[in-house]
């Protein structure tokens, strides 16, 4: 290959990728805020990875559109979300939304944008009051109620016949929503509650106050490294007490941090990578392969908000606003968790499952063992007065 | 609640109180002698554990990561001592608070690039792994027993490093007059660096040390750098003496606040509120001293400079 041969083929190149550029320039706009800075990013990039992976493998298309996903980072900064969300809607005219983590976030961005006119998914944040009293019509959300894993872990620990479990939570508003989901289901005594800081690291003092409580089980929301520091903390304090928690402390982002102080550990939630379907092997497989690592639920949250979107790309467009939104109620994709529809207050329908932490191979990771409910919906539905 | 109960927090606290003054010793020192406000000193804290867990990962030896922890912290202090602090000694604390805000940035984002985002897994050495008998029914962690002890024998390294050493000679002259040791001929750049190096390696000790306690992950040295800096305001800035005194002093209040507050409220409220109540006023518990305190002492428990 001469030289002129090679610069012309790098013209070309250039000329193709920038024609490429512009087309996907005329896609859809897809509006994502989430978290990728920060002790929280984890979480955000999983559901980053997760919505890209089924871009990707549209050819940057989602239901055969033409889809251009704009990423902004929130840095877990209500103030910050909410400037990246107004930028989105005037600068950007974005019609879409979707990749919040956290429940304060939400509450702060999504009530605004939805008066904009944007249809917004939500990912993974379930805070209550979406679901009930501030139910609207354009919005959905692809994961849970707050509530839900809660409820299902409550529910497994009654079944189990546990009598006496001791409560701890974070002291913030999903952290008491926690507790409450847990209690809705789980009908036992309670040995002591503890409420922590957010973001605390040392809980030295709470288990102690566990040991000195003498309870027959323990329930604990903690996300992210919260729980990784309680889980090695309490193996190496010798309290040989049963543990149980959502999945958000015992999933694969957190797994290999805590090590085999979660061996065994029953965690409830609506998906899992051992779910025996024809879109979530695929996705696992996929998802393998293209990160060098095993999905989260949060991946999964994001991998299915992309479907979803797509499912109502092929037939509507996001700038008629209701017809979309119709398109979207449907929920015709083939979710990773299986079977999925949504209730009245567009949250979903759902089975909830009882995880357990195994070890396959050398590779801490979950497998289910059973089902806390079939089609459980929220608690909040009632609440919810949208027509 | 029991004898054992009591005695396994009293240990919990000064635990806490231990790993705070590793933290804060270097930090009150740099401030003292240098005049500096380093906000990256958490990062500092984040490196050590970092390097730690990854050489204890890679060798199976928690033995040769902590070392290598320590090398690691002293050596990026080291460098961002010779690259970005030289800089900032004469410019207003308002620059340093600029320029090591941006440092935290920087290797924030730069650990997150270098191993990840999912945190790593760092766990406490055999030998250590073991549960002290306390009297009653309870237990105590080998392992908080043994950071104990080695803050109680970093304690005395400092205190005889500095009261007498040559090396601590300089330091204490340093922090009286900066511009007089220079004119006496001692190597100024070069003290700072030592001086910078050793603060970043304590900060790099504790990080490894917790790091097997807690979780490895981007952001970790941010809570615990507030902490240090009340430690240092309470203490008197620019006191060893102060820091290991302040440090045991909010250690014991945070978790003494922690265990008995939520308990000692259900006497005066219902259990449910005195759950919420008694976490909000512990976690507030360790200002509200600091408050009381500068209120008495407005240079704090040992002010360095009289």
């Amino acid at each position: 290959m001469t030289l002129r041969k090679i610069l012309l083929g790098a013209a070309a190149a250039t000329t193709l990728a920038l024609v490429s550029g512009a087309a996907s320039a005329e896609g859809t706009k897809i509006g994502m805020i989430t978290t990728l800075s920060g002790s929280g990013a984890g979480l955000g990039i999983d559901v980053r990875d997760g919505f890209m992976l089924a871009v990707k493998q549209g050819g940057g298309k989602l239901g055969g559109k033409a889809v251009d996903v704009l990423i902004e980072d929130d840095a877990q900064a209500p103030d910050k979300a909410k400037q990246i969300a107004e930028k989105f809607v005037k600068k950007d005219e974005v019609k879409v939304m979707t990749g919040i983590i956290w429940s304060n976030l939400a509450l702060a961005v999504v009530p605004g944008v939805l008066k904009d006119g944007v249809t917004y998914i939500s990912t993974n944040a379930g805070p209550s009051q979406l679901a009930g009293e501030k139910c609207d019509p354009g919005y959905f959300n692809v994961a849970w109620q707050n509530d839900n894993l809660h409820e299902g872990t409550g529910k497994y620990v009654n079944d189990a016949g546990f009598k006496n479990v001791f409560l701890l939570a974070p002291n913030y508003p999903a952290g008491k929503d926690a507790i409450a989901g847990f209690q809705r289901y789980y009908k036992g005594g309670v040995a002591g509650s503890l409420f922590t800081k957010v973001g605390q690291t040392d809980y030295a003092a709470e288990i102690a106050a566990i040991r000195d409580a003498k309870p027959d089980a323990v329930y604990f929301f903690l996300p992210g490294g919260m729980g990784i520091a309680f889980m090695k903390q309490l193996q190496q304090a010798g309290l040989k007490v049963p543990v149980f928690g959502p999945a958000f402390s015992f999933d694969q982002d957190v797994l290999p941090a805590i090590g085999d102080a979660a061996l065994g550990v029953k965690n409830a939630s609506q998906w899992s990578k051992d779910l025996d379907n024809p879109a979530n092997k695929a996705f696992v497989a996929a998802f393998q392969k293209e990160y060098g690592r095993l999905p989260s639920l949060y991946a999964s949250q994001g991998y299915d908000a992309a479907h979803l979107i797509g499912s109502a790309l092929k037939s509507t467009d996001p700038k008629d606003a209701k017809a979309f939104q119709a398109a979207v109620k449907k929920a015709d994709f083939a979710s990773v968790r299986g079977a999925f529809v949504f209730g009245p207050n567009n949250h979903p329908v759902q089975d909830i499952y009882v995880r357990e932490v195994v070890k396959e191979g050398d590779v801490l990771t979950n497998k289910v063992i059973g089902v806390a409910f079939r089609n459980h919906q929220d608690a909040y539905v009632d609440l919810c007065k949208m027509q | 609640m029991s004898a054992a109960f009591l005695l396994e927090q009293l240990l919990n606290g000064v635990q806490f109180g231990v790993m705070l003054f590793l933290m804060s010793a270097g930090l009150t020192l740099v401030f003292g002698v240098m005049g500096l406000i380093n906000l990256a000193h958490g990062s500092l804290y984040m490196v050590g554990a970092f390097v730690c867990a990854w050489v204890a990962g890679a060798t199976g030896s928690f033995w040769l990561g902590l070392p290598a922890g320590l090398i690691a912290a002293a050596a990026a202090g080291a460098a961002v001592e010779v690259l970005v602090m030289r800089r900032l000694y004469d410019r207003d604390h308002l620059d340093q608070v600029l320029a090591t805000f941006s440092l935290i940035l920087i290797f924030s984002e730069g650990t997150r690039w270098i191993f990840g985002n999912q945190p790593l897994y760092l766990n406490i050495p055999p030998l250590l792994s073991g549960v002290i008998p306390l009297p009653g029914d309870g237990g105590y962690p080998l392992y908080r027993v043994a950071i104990i002890a080695v803050g109680i024998v970093v304690a005395i390294g400092l205190y005889l490093l500095i009261s007498r050493t040559r090396l601590g000679m300089q330091i204490r002259a340093g922090e009286a007059d900066r511009e007089m040791i220079g004119a006496l001929g001692v190597d100024i750049k070069t003290l700072y660096t030592v001086v910078f190096a050793l603060g970043a390696m304590l900060a790099g000790a504790a990080g490894a040390l917790v790091g097997a306690l807690q979780s490895v992950q981007v952001g970790m040295g941010e809570s615990v750098l507030i902490l240090a800096f009340v430690v240092i305001v309470i203490g008197g800035i620019g006191s060893i003496k102060g820091a290991l005194v302040a440090a045991l002093l909010v250690g014991l209040v945070d978790t003494l606040g922690r265990a008995f507050l939520p308990r000692l409220l259900t006497l005066v409220m219902p259990a449910s509120d005195a759950g919420t109540t008694g976490s909000a006023l512990a976690s507030m518990a360790i200002y509200l001293v600091m408050a009381a305190i500068l209120a008495w002492r407005p240079k704090g428990l040992f002010p360095a400079h009289g």
